[in-house]
């Protein structure tokens, strides 16, 4: 035999540490994006989640300016933490929609009341049905849909502090 | 004392974060026609799920699986075939949200290890054969 063949499996193994190590370093991104970006909002039509707020359907999104959809529900606990930067988004002048999955209205009307509430519209995805339309895996997830109604923008989880500037320059951009 | 714990972890509610909705229609029944059920189940072991991401939507008991089986049952009781379902969601959520590899490039190699495999078993068995008679 000759050297070379002698040291393949150890060579081998050698590779398969710098492959695991490798991955290990540098795990893999196990979120599911959304294929939608780019392409135009699908068509649905939300009942209204509260008596007091407007539904939301696919043409309330393409009305000429950019709208912030945001993908949210009253039982969610992530969606707690990203509330006040929704706020702080709508302070700033920032629109924002609400699609709210599985949820009930007084549910949905406790949970505003105790978080604040950012959304100038919310309808009641009660099959999950849009946010399977929308690709979104879970909630919260946040959508930034231009004036034509092209979805431009994905963020999957809670926003954080520092996704608000992007997310309004983003939404800024997008102005016409 | 321990058996107070015990009834106390019973007692606590899963943080888990699940709605207080009840589950979809089609969620967890099967469809009156035994065909039609047959292929939606087929197709629900082939999805997968997008929250337990290593379980397919007919094993999970997430609520969007739930969900997702209520919305292949009743697309397959409205007359659609699988592959229109699987890929209106490849559609949103991308290849990956399938188990069976689709066509696409980089699934190639997958279909054509096995020829590759076989084919260098083919090599080695030839050359085993050969050297035998020479022996």
């Amino acid at each position: 035999m000759s050297r070379a063949v002698r040291f393949a499996p150890l060579a081998l193994l050698a590779l398969l540490i710098v492959a695991l190590v490798w991955r290990l370093a540098k795990p893999v991104d196990t979120s599911v994006h959304s294929t939608l970006e780019g392409k135009e909002v699908p068509a649905f039509a939300l009942p209204a989640a509260l008596p007091s707020k407007p539904a939301l359907n696919a043409a309330d999104l393409a009305t000429g300016k950019p709208h912030l959809v945001n993908v949210f529900a009253s039982w969610c606990v992530p969606c707690i933490t990203e509330m006040p930067l929704l706020l702080e988004l709508k302070r700033q002048g920032v629109g924002i929609d609400g699609i709210a999955v599985r949820d009930r209205p007084q549910d949905i009307a406790a949970f505003l009341k105790e978080r604040g509430d950012p959304y100038g519209s919310i309808g009641a995805d009660l099959n999950s049905n849009v946010q399977m339309q929308f690709g979104a895996s879970g909630v919260p997830e946040t959508f930034i849909v231009d004036p034509y109604g092209i979805v431009r923008y994905q963020h999957i989880g809670p926003l954080e502090p520092k996704d608000v500037a992007i997310i309004r320059d983003k939404w800024a951009s997008l102005r016409k | 004392m321990r058996i107070l714990l015990v009834l106390l972890v019973l007692l606590a509610v899963p943080a888990f974060a699940d709605s207080d909705l009840p589950p979809a229609y089609w969620a967890n029944r099967q469809l009156p026609n035994a065909g039609q059920e047959a292929r939606a189940q087929a197709l629900m072991e082939e999805l997968r799920c997008l929250v337990c991401q290593g379980q397919s939507i007919a094993d999970s008991d997430a609520e969007l699986a739930g969900d997702m089986r209520d919305l292949v049952r009743r697309r397959i009781a409205a007359g659609e075939t699988p592959s229109q379902i699987r890929s209106w969601l490849i559609q949103r959520y991308g290849t990956w949200v399938t188990y069976r590899p689709t066509n696409e490039p980089a699934a190639w190699p997958l279909w054509l290890a096995p020829l590759v495999l076989l084919l260098i078993g083919a090599v080695f068995v030839r050359r085993r054969i050969r050297l035998e008679r020479k022996a």
